[in-house]
């Protein structure tokens, strides 16, 4: 594609995007005069290049477009809902044209008619016959006086045409067209700079005929300057005249040097006039050689001129990729090389192989940022999604962003693009109410849809909440049954929790009727599997007639992740960091730390908690190694429960280049990709969640057939309950020597805890042992109920089931810890009191915590000291 | 097909166990001498794991696995043949490599009907060379190995 016109679209498109963003304010904010400048600026700029390049058709939309807005801004007309339909109608007729453009560099055929009629009805105009041409565009002129705020914008419009598209070769054509150009300012010429000498081309061609405009600082810089030579042979415009004189305000250096006060308003002039005699140095190079400004400061305006100025440069994608690929690969030999410097027999590599980390680490990280985008850049268009949608479904939505600079890896921001938008449409369109149900809810009648992104370790969160209807479980799950996506007894077991997330299985649409808006089929599993393929994860969370809440987890980047390498049965294993919470070695010869045995399920304690154990060998059927004397464990966290996978031995860490798998092995649940090592060998990426799915780690809590959730907070709290998941009906079985039992009622339960025999003592009237820097009473559960023998002395440890009673903690001691049952049932005796339960075809009775601790244990005062 | 003769289809051959198969030579990308094969527990029979060819990991297909023939004698070296099938490279294992050959339509016929098992599918058909047949392998149908549960995970 021709260059300029690629770049014409490049920045049509932006403006657009802008565009977009800018009505949908103005709406709000209808007397935002800076709204409107810019709005104006934007099509103006599009108005104009497109007037050169000959794009007629788009041109006259443009030109009709402003007319309409320079009305506004010039307070002859005000916004209003028809006259923003309008003007984003002219944006879309724009994007059009543009895509016709795009595809064949031509304009095309377009019928805009109706659209340029509404414009002009709108402008109070009869529709006119032919367009005119942009310079001569005396309606603006006319209408506003020079060397106001608004021409100042309209001066700025044509800076950026002439930044936009201006080879040498398109100066006639652009002359004649009467849009002044520039070529692009060459070398050592910043584009700030660039920008000044247009502008003060601009007043030349004007004869300097601008009264209000202030003294030129910069004069063009003759030899890179054609238009200087040809604008003034052009009747000179007044348009361009007076805002050159208030564009470069804030971007010559000149000015900013005075604005400082770093130079004085004379010299800079002094320094101008010398350029324009033919000084070929740079404002501030001048001013610093002549001893007029301190070189220092010189140096910090011209920054801060970069910085007004567009200190940007556009790089095509593609680089960036490869760039990114490259860095992978070095990223791979570095390992490869640092591993060899690690070598004794290399010695002498360390040092240089040490800065060849550093080094490529470093670039990494540029690389990487550079392809780092703010998730604003996508959430841009979706006011104007959500404000059509509105309107088209007569709803009232108020559109919240949070976290729009949180940065993100553009294949990943590209990746959510669609499923973000995908659902925002959904809440729009199913989610939230209309005005008259919400009013009858009696909530507000706009529904709010909010949206917040932010960082979280490694990780992305990016939230869709509204304060609609909310998701129905019965319905979720009747719609399922209905549809055959589960089965009827499935659906009744499901947790409402469950049920919601339904609303991502496939085939799964609730809409009773079919919007052209979403329930077309393209459902929330291709959202969720969207997310999911690049390593993210999508959960529901719905209150009915309170509303829902989407939450999108996915990773920073793609390419080059930290992790932890393993072996496991002769192979190695990457595990992302991200996952890893820590490392536990086990000696085998210490019978203090080993792995046990909970009713099937192993589990270590680590730091008084219970971790739920997966054996990678088994999970991966592979042998395990020769027994090293060791039990490796890598500590890993899901969704904040950790749990414990044994390895056969923990290598090191290091940054892997996540390569893809190929189809035939892409969907083994329990690994994500694949990488290449120092060593060149492959190594496979485990997929955390997989792992912890066929494990039944995750699963465990929505099924609520588990009960374990270990605690994963500072404190290290052992068998923590979680709420939503037990109910009285969920007993610890307990054993108090080998005939006798009891079962706790799990929600009375805080933790399980094992003292050493001597760390119990007796404080005269009590036994109590020092826990966590407090003293905790421990109540011998076997004589004290009459239930059993004492649980005191029988070895070195003792275990004890922590209560809370009141807020008071007190340990029951007890023989044993047997098993956790789920869904017991409980039954009452007739006179009250005891109750009992069938556990294993035993009855078994339950203790009633709070009445049995009432008895033994003092209130605590209000103080809380126990003793 | 006649027309066709003009640009005789070449084939890239090799033998497995005991047959003699080709695949087309443009479906080829290469052929290694040796590579290390990192295993990938609970693939599906056929797949040995992955190689790293040049950065990229490629899939390997043992094809005796996969056209169920009786397994390569452990101390026996596999060749690597890399195809390019969907968009991404995989690696055959097969025992030797032999020549291209260019081969004369009019030889070609389809497999009989007889034919049985998984080479059914696979086989497209054969070159009726002189004293062997040429079996056709469909490189497309051969990669395209997908397991048939959820792994038992999920």
């Amino acid at each position: 594609m021709d260059e300029i016109i690629g770049e014409f679209l490049v920045e049509s498109y932006e403006g657009l995007d802008r565009l977009d963003q800018t009505f949908i304010d103005l709406e709000e904010t209808p007397d935002d005069t800076g709204a409107l400048t810019e709005a104006f600026r934007i099509l103006h700029t599009i108005k104009g290049t497109c007037g050169f390049l000959g794009f007629g058709q788009l041109e006259l939309v443009a030109h009709r477009g402003e007319n309409l807005l320079s009305l506004l801004r010039d307070e002859v007309l005000e916004m209003d809902n028809d006259i923003a339909d309008a003007l984003l109608a002219t944006v879309d007729a724009i994007r059009e044209i543009l895509g016709v453009i795009e595809e064949t560099e031509e304009e095309g055929q377009h019928d805009n008619a109706e659209l340029i009629a509404r414009l002009e009805v709108l402008s109070g105009q009869e529709p006119a016959a032919a367009p005119e041409p942009p310079a001569e565009d005396t309606p603006d002129a006319a209408a506003s006086p020079p060397a106001e705020a608004a021409p100042a914008a309209d001066g700025a419009a044509p800076v950026e045409e002439g930044e936009a598209a201006a080879p040498p070769a398109d100066t006639d054509a652009a002359a004649a067209a009467g849009v002044v150009l520039l070529n692009p300012p060459a070398d050592d010429t910043g584009p700030a700079d660039g920008e000044a000498t247009l502008a003060d081309a601009f007043q030349a061609a004007a004869g300097e005929s601008g009264e209000t405009a202030p003294p030129a600082s910069e004069a063009p810089s003759a030899p890179t300057d054609a238009v200087a030579e040809e604008a003034p042979s052009e009747p000179p415009s007044p348009e361009p005249a007076a805002p050159a004189a208030g564009s470069g305000d804030d971007d010559r250096i000149g000015d900013i040097l005075v604005a400082d006060g770093a130079a004085k308003r004379d010299d800079v002039e002094i320094a101008a006039t010398e350029q324009s005699l033919g000084d070929k140095r740079k404002i501030g190079k001048i001013l610093s050689d002549d001893g007029r400004a301190e070189p220092a400061e010189v140096e910090k305006a011209a920054s801060k001129q970069r910085g007004a100025a567009d200190s940007t440069i556009r790089v095509d994608v593609a680089v960036l990729d490869t760039l990114m690929n490259l860095v992978g690969e070095l990223v791979l030999s570095r390992n490869q090389i640092v591993q060899l410097a690690s070598d004794e027999e290399f010695r002498e590599f360390a040092g240089p192989a040490q800065r060849l980390n550093l080094i490529t680490s470093e670039l990494q990280e540029g690389v990487m940022r550079t392809r780092m985008q703010p998730i604003g850049n996508i959430w841009n268009k979706l006011p104007r999604v959500v404000r059509d949608l509105a309107n088209q479904f007569d709803k009232q939505i108020s559109l919240e962003m949070e976290g729009k600079g949180t940065e993100l890896d553009r294949t990943i921001l590209e990746a959510i693009k669609d499923p973000l938008t995908h659902m925002v449409r959904n809440t729009v369109d199913h989610g939230i109410e209309s005005p008259e149900i919400r009013e009858a809810a009696g909530k507000n009648t706009e529904g709010i849809l909010r949206l917040s992104a932010s960082h979280e370790g490694g990780q992305v969160n990016i939230e869709i909440s509204d304060d609609g209807a909310g998701i129905d479980p019965d319905r979720m799950r009747t719609k399922a049954v209905e549809k055959g996506v589960i089965t009827p007894e499935a659906a009744a077991a499901m947790s409402d929790n469950e049920a919601v997330n339904l609303i991502f299985a496939p085939g799964f649409s609730t809409a009773t009727t079919v919007s052209n808006v979403s329930g077309r089929g393209v459902g929330m599993d291709v959202v969720r599997t969207n997310v999911e393929r690049i390593g993210g994860s999508v959960d529901v969370k719905s209150k009915v007639g309170q509303g829902t809440t989407f939450k999108i987890k996915i990773p920073l980047t793609l390419a080059i992740i930290p992790a932890i390498t393993v072996r496991c049965g002769g192979n190695r294993y990457a595990i992302p960091q991200v996952s890893l919470q820590e490392l536990v070695r086990l000696d085998s010869n210490d019978p203090s730390s080993r792995i046990e045995d909970l009713h099937g399920a192993p589990v270590y304690r680590l730091r008084e908690s219970l971790l739920p154990i997966v054996d990678l060998r088994e999970r991966l059927g592979v042998e395990p190694e020769e027994d090293n004397g060791a039990v490796n464990i890598v500590v890993l966290q899901l969704d904040g429960k950790p749990f414990g996978l044994v390895v056969d031995r923990i290598d090191n860490t290091e940054e892997i280049v996540v390569k893809p798998l190929g189809a035939a092995v892409k969907d083994i649940a329990l690994f994500s990709g694949a990488t290449i090592m120092g060593d060149g060998k492959v190594a496979l990426i485990l997929d955390v969640v997989g792992l912890a799915a066929a494990a039944d780690i995750v699963n465990a809590g929505r099924q609520g057939d588990s009960s374990i959730e270990a605690d994963h907070g500072q404190h290290g709290g052992a068998i923590e309950v979680t709420d939503q998941v037990l109910d009285d009906r969920t007993l610890l079985l307990v054993a108090f020597d080998e005939e006798n039992r009891a079962a706790i009622p799990l929600s009375a339960i805080e933790r399980l805890e094992e003292f050493d025999q001597d760390r119990i003592e007796d404080s005269g009237h009590q036994t109590v042992v020092q826990y966590r820097g407090s003293i905790l009473p421990v109540l011998d559960l076997g004589p004290t109920t009459g239930m059993g023998g004492s649980a005191l002395g029988l070895g070195p440890r003792v275990n004890s089931v922590v209560c809370n009673y009141h807020g008071l903690s007190v340990g029951l001691a007890v023989g044993s810890i047997l098993d956790i049952v789920s869904h017991a049932e409980v039954h009452t005796s007739p006179g009250g009191g005891v109750e009992t339960a069938i556990i294993n075809g035993n009855v078994t009775d339950v203790i009633d915590v709070d009445s049995l601790l009432q008895q033994y244990v003092p209130m605590p005062d209000p103080i809380g000291a126990v003793l | 097909m006649t027309a066709a003769a003009a640009t005789a289809l070449q084939l890239c051959t090799f033998r497995l166990g005991p047959l003699y198969l080709g695949v087309n030579v443009l479906d080829v990308q290469e052929v290694l001498y040796q590579a290390e094969v990192c295993k990938v527990p609970h693939a599906e029979p056929g797949i040995s794991g992955l190689i790293n060819l040049r950065g990229q990991i490629a899939t390997t297909i043992d094809l005796r696995t996969r056209l169920e023939i009786e397994p390569r004698d452990p101390e026996a070296r596999p060749i690597h043949v890399v195809v390019r099938s969907g968009g991404e490279s995989v690696n055959l294992l097969v025992d030797k490599i032999g020549d291209v050959l260019a081969v004369d339509p009019d030889l070609y016929e389809p497999p009989p009907e007889t034919m049985s098992g998984i080479a059914k599918d696979l086989i497209l058909g054969a070159y009726k060379l002189e004293g062997e047949l040429l079996l056709i392998l469909d490189v497309d149908k051969t990669v395209a190995i997908r397991p048939n549960n959820g792994e038992g995970a999920n």
